[in-house]
């Protein structure tokens, strides 16, 4: 094995190869920083350059792309509070928290050495496994897989916030909305009202960028600070972020150990693992107070886990031809059009080739990284920038990597319905973490408890993994109440129990919600037995607590940390303009988008935003707006991507 | 304030009046060819590709079998189309590909700068009178068929060695992984029901590899998959006799009958199977399967432009396809790629196009009442 893992670093060291290798990190880099995009952009602008190119350097170009993006994923999550990918949602957490405290080049320092050492991590259990891994892959049948979605909720324990009842609610709503379309049992879809745009479900993209990028948007705009709020940058922020590391480097080992096997299980998809290595990170530490709200650690756990998972998704990808995660499909597609098969041969006449996909992956993760370093420093400027001036570059990204994800109009007007809500569960104290695993794993949980049922009945509960699962998630839900849970407003939530406040718009956004829960109800009756026994039974489970809750708001429960309005709560003046006016503004973008098309609404709302909001000079307002307009028009070009047309 | 509202109204208008003025500039030249102008043709020389953009719709997610179609021919049309227009590959999945077909029907122009791919996929919910659908394949006419087969085998653990055992087993309660009744699995679901076997669906999975996992995992003990998955995957589960070759579905030859596929040629046909347990090749239940059969693999992968297109564009098209076809390197990678069948033009096209489109109001209906029966489908 030795001479083969040398042959192949060799191979790609040499200086036929070595310079592709560079060209996809490189690549990879641009793409990942722009959000919700991944590999898929990249790869269709690779394919052009991959035929005529010898095997080694196709694939090392193929895994320097899909090796790095969850690397450079990190820079929107941590600046922008934006999740720059499906596995980089829990980053945002503490990353952004960070960067508003003015610390965003100690939270990236210690990001990019996370993710640099989870890549190698997985590399590395790669180079070791690939060849013995067939069986244990196996080993995960859909009662298994089941249990790890379960497992994935009871993180949800941590997370729920000060209100208990709150995190379940908050939970089962992600449940449900994740459960909106056809169901996995028999084809019936749910809740979809003849909404043509529901059949496939609400992307996860969206929903992702919704709840965690919009509410801060949202806030920053009503603030109208910098991102460092005033802060002072910290000087030496980035040898911080690296002795970080090396602190926790116990922590990073095993978030990168989690991050392998929840990717090298096929069937699982990379969404759900920065969560579970949060969930980790947080029931295993002493002092929970800071998470959510600035603390290292919980920028490390997900970091390493991200990266790490790539390595474990290869698995599956090369051995059953079964990708393990959204870029592993394209990974694959691009390895079918080289012309190399993946499957069992991987392992045995098509060995060497395996070494170079793994040694690619480990240099392309130190270049990646390594790169990202360096620029972690100049980038964290960002934070500085007076918010107006930066508010319509985020809008238009997010807008922009939404439409991607379906390419239908109806794409922007989700994002904003979702915004919505992830601004008020933001200003109730509604955990959102909870929310979007419950969303994630609603899927999984019901088809893999579907198949398990139908395939292994009662015995299910006697397989041995099976077992081994639901001791874990029981130790996880033991660990995840004590000490309490992560809360992003804990203090005000604490001095709000000494207040006297309002409740009328809570009580109208919690009912939005009991109503929501019971069409579903109603809703899953008209299905059959088992199209319909999932949301049901969910609904059914949510109804005391929406009860319980609507009990402590009309006896006026002040004390209970249910009751809760940041709107109320927080210092009066910290916010310059009504709650709604962020909401305006973005709706009109989007209704311009719909008459005109996205680039000529895209370019009033730049004009008139830097105009009335930042007080922008002519000159810098034309500078500005032909700077975000010539990026969209580039950037859309050479990736061949669709921006909305209007009617006109 | 006034002053503010000068600034943002001056550089909208001169910003929208560039944006415009370019889009504008850059439409210049081109013949917008419609329904009504298609006499016109004359204005169709050969070089009409040249410095175009050609954007071929695939309903499909980036990755999948029917966008690696796609993206492997693409560059090899630009190569071979006179004028060598730029192809651009454009994924808009959903709805088991309705949306992309969908979006297809909505905007294209008879000017051949258009084309959609289609699967099996996409004939299924058409053929079965899906509501959602918009696309009507009488409208449109191929410029490329792409065949490709399936094969069905199963574990040792059954202790038959070939389909002609098949018998055997017929009382053996099985399940088979599928990804849902409506998808391409209705035909291998629809042929374990001819044979009388008794094979229960268990739906959910998503794509044929997952099901293949679930065989090797040894959830399922019967499963199928498409020629090229077969191929790289279950062959050599064949070679160390964890999986037993039970039959393909067959190919269409140009005459559009059944035949043994080229693929597989010691394996028999499904027909040949159900011929030899005894029952006939004729009568609804026959017919129904022929039908979709075809639908599904015969026409696995269509390439189609609108009926109205102009021959002369076609024809630079097809003219394209078939230098593609005698392309050394072309014939170099393909197998590798995509398999051993061949992208058919012409009149093979048309054929395939045919059969895989067009199905008996009564087969239709049998196919519906076979569906509600089996999974309390209302369609």
């Amino acid at each position: 094995m030795l001479d083969l893992v040398l042959q192949a670093f060799q191979t790609l060291f040499s200086p036929e190869n070595f310079p592709f290798l560079v060209m996809g990190v490189l690549l990879g880099l641009v793409i990942g920083v722009f959000p919700g995009l991944g590999g898929i952009a990249g790869l269709s602008l690779l394919l052009p350059f991959i035929y005529g190119m010898d095997e080694v350097s196709a694939l090392a170009t193929l895994v320097g792309l899909v090796a790095v993006i969850p690397t450079s994923a990190t820079f929107t999550s941590v600046l922008m509070g934006i999740p720059g990918s499906s596995s980089s949602q829990a980053t945002v957490l503490d990353g952004f928290a960070l960067a508003k405290k003015g610390q965003a080049s100690r939270a990236l320092a210690a990001a990019f050495s996370s993710s640099l050492f989870g890549g190698l991590f997985g590399a590395l259990i790669l180079t070791f496994f690939v060849q013995i891994a067939r069986p244990m892959i196996l080993l995960f049948g859909s009662a298994e897989l089941f249990m790890l979605a379960i497992f994935g909720i009871s993180m949800v324990g941590s997370l729920s916030g000060k209100s208990v009842i709150k995190g379940v609610i908050a939970c089962g709503l992600g449940l449900l909305i994740g459960s909106i379309g056809a169901a996995p049992a028999t084809g019936e879809y749910r809740m979809v009202f003849g909404i043509n745009y529901l059949y496939d479900g609400i992307p996860l993209v969206i929903v992702a960028l919704s709840i965690f990028a919009f509410p801060e948007i949202s806030e920053l705009f009503r603030k109208d600070t910098a991102i460092a709020e005033g802060a002072k940058l910290d000087k030496g922020g980035w040898f911080v972020g690296i002795k970080d590391l090396l602190k926790n480097k116990w922590l990073a080992l095993r978030c990168s150990g989690i991050g392998t096997i929840v990717g090298a299980i096929p069937g699982m998809g990379g969404s759900v693992v920065d969560w579970i290595a949060y969930g980790h990170v947080v029931q295993t530490s002493s002092d929970k107070s800071q998470f959510g709200k600035g603390d290292i650690r919980g920028v490390i756990a997900p970091e390493s886990a991200n990266n790490a998972k790539e390595g474990g998704a290869l698995m599956p990808t090369l051995l059953f031809g079964i990708p393990g995660s959204g870029s592993m499909a394209v990974f694959l597609g691009g390895m079918v059009l080289i012309g190399i098969e993946a499957g069992p041969s991987m392992v045995t006449k098509d060995i060497d080739l395996t070494y170079t996909i793994i040694w690619s992956l480990a240099i392309a993760n130190v270049l990646g990284a390594g790169l990202s370093l360096l620029l972690a420093g100049p980038i964290s400027q960002l934070t500085r920038i007076k918010f107006s001036l930066l508010a319509p570059f985020m809008i238009m990204v997010i807008s922009f990597a939404a439409f991607q994800a379906t390419k239908d109009i109806a794409d922007l007007w989700v994002l904003l319905i979702f915004g919505m809500l992830g601004i008020f569960m933001k200003r109730f104290g509604w955990s959102r973490p909870a929310f979007l695993i419950g969303f994630v794993l609603a899927t999984q949980a019901e088809s893999y408890l579907n198949m398990s049922v139908q395939f292994y009945g009662f015995n299910m509960f006697f397989r041995p993994g099976v077992i081994v699962i639901l001791i874990l998630t029981l130790l996880s839900i033991y660990f995840s109440r004590r000490g309490g849970s992560v809360d992003e407003n804990a203090e005000l939530i604490e001095k709000g129990l000494k207040q006297k406040i309002k409740l009328a718009p809570q009580i109208l956004f919690a009912s939005v919600i009991g109503i929501f829960i019971i069409i579903n109800l109603w809703d899953s009756i008209q299905q059959s037995f088992l199209g319909g026994v999932f949301p049901m039974a969910i609904s059914i489970v949510l109804l005391p607590f929406i009860a319980l809750l609507f009990y402590y708001y009309l006896n006026d429960r002040q004390e209970r940390p249910e009751i809760f309005d940041t709107e109320l709560v927080a210092e009066p003046g910290t916010f310059k303009s009504a709650w709604y006016e962020p909401l305006v503004w973005v709706g009109g973008l989007y209704l311009l988008s719909v008459i005109l098309g996205f680039i000529p609404a895209i370019i009033l709302f730049f004009v008139f935003f830097f105009t009335f909001k930042a007080n922008t000079s002519w000159l810098q307002t034309a500078l500005l707006t032909f700077g975000g307009v010539a990026l969209l028009m580039i950037f859309s070009h050479f990736l061949n991507l669709e921006l909305p047309q209007g009617l006109i | 304030m006034n002053n503010k509202f000068v600034q943002s109204i001056v550089l909208s208008v001169l910003f929208l009046v560039a944006f415009f003025g370019y889009q504008f500039y850059s439409n210049i030249g081109n013949i917008e060819i419609t329904a009504d102008n298609k006499g016109s043709s004359s204005l169709i020389t050969d070089d009409y590709f040249k410095n175009k953009t050609i954007q071929w719709v695939i309903p499909f997610k980036e990755g999948g079998g029917g966008d690696t179609w796609a993206r492997f021919n693409a560059p090899f049309f630009t190569d071979h189309i006179e004028g060598n227009p730029v192809i651009i590959v454009s994924n808009i999945p959903g709805g088991g590909s309705i949306k992309g077909a969908n979006y297809f029907a909505d905007n294209v122009k008879p000017d051949g700068l258009m084309l959609l791919g289609t699967s099996g996929t996409t004939q299924m919910p058409y053929l079965l009178d899906d509501p959602r659908v918009r696309y009507d394949y009488q409208d449109y006419q191929p410029v490329m068929a792409y065949p490709t087969g399936g094969v069905v085998y199963c574990s040792p653990s059954l202790g038959i060695k070939d389909a002609s055992e098949i018998s055997k087993i017929k009382d053996v309660p099985l399940k088979y992984a599928s990804q849902g009744p409506t998808s391409l699995d209705l035909v291998p679901m629809f042929s374990f029901d001819l044979l009388e076997m008794k094979v229960q669906a268990v739906f959910g999975f998503r794509g044929r590899g997952a099901g293949r996992l679930a065989f090797e995992r040894g959830e399922v003990l019967i499963d199928y998959q498409t020629s090229s998955a077969y191929l790289k995957n279950v062959v050599p589960l064949v070679e160390s006799g964890e999986a037993i070759p039970l039959f393909s579905f067959g190919a269409l030859n140009n005459q559009g009958e059944l035949i043994r596929d080229p693929s597989f040629p010691d394996l028999p046909h499904f027909g040949e199977v159900y011929a030899q347990l005894g029952y006939d090749l004729q009568g609804i239940k026959w017919d129904t399967w022929f039908a979709f059969m075809s639908a599904g693999f015969g026409g696995m992968k269509l390439l189609l432009t609108p009926k109205e297109t102009p021959d002369e564009i076609v024809k630079l098209l097809q003219d394209g396809i078939v230098g593609m076809k005698s392309d050394a390197k072309y014939k170099e990678t393909k197998v590798k790629a995509l398999g051993l069948y061949e992208q058919v033009v012409g009149s093979g096209a048309d054929k395939i196009f045919e059969l895989a489109t067009n199905v008996d109001q009564e087969e239709k209906q049998y196919m519906k009442n076979w569906l509600r029966e089996k999974f309390q489908l209302n369609i």
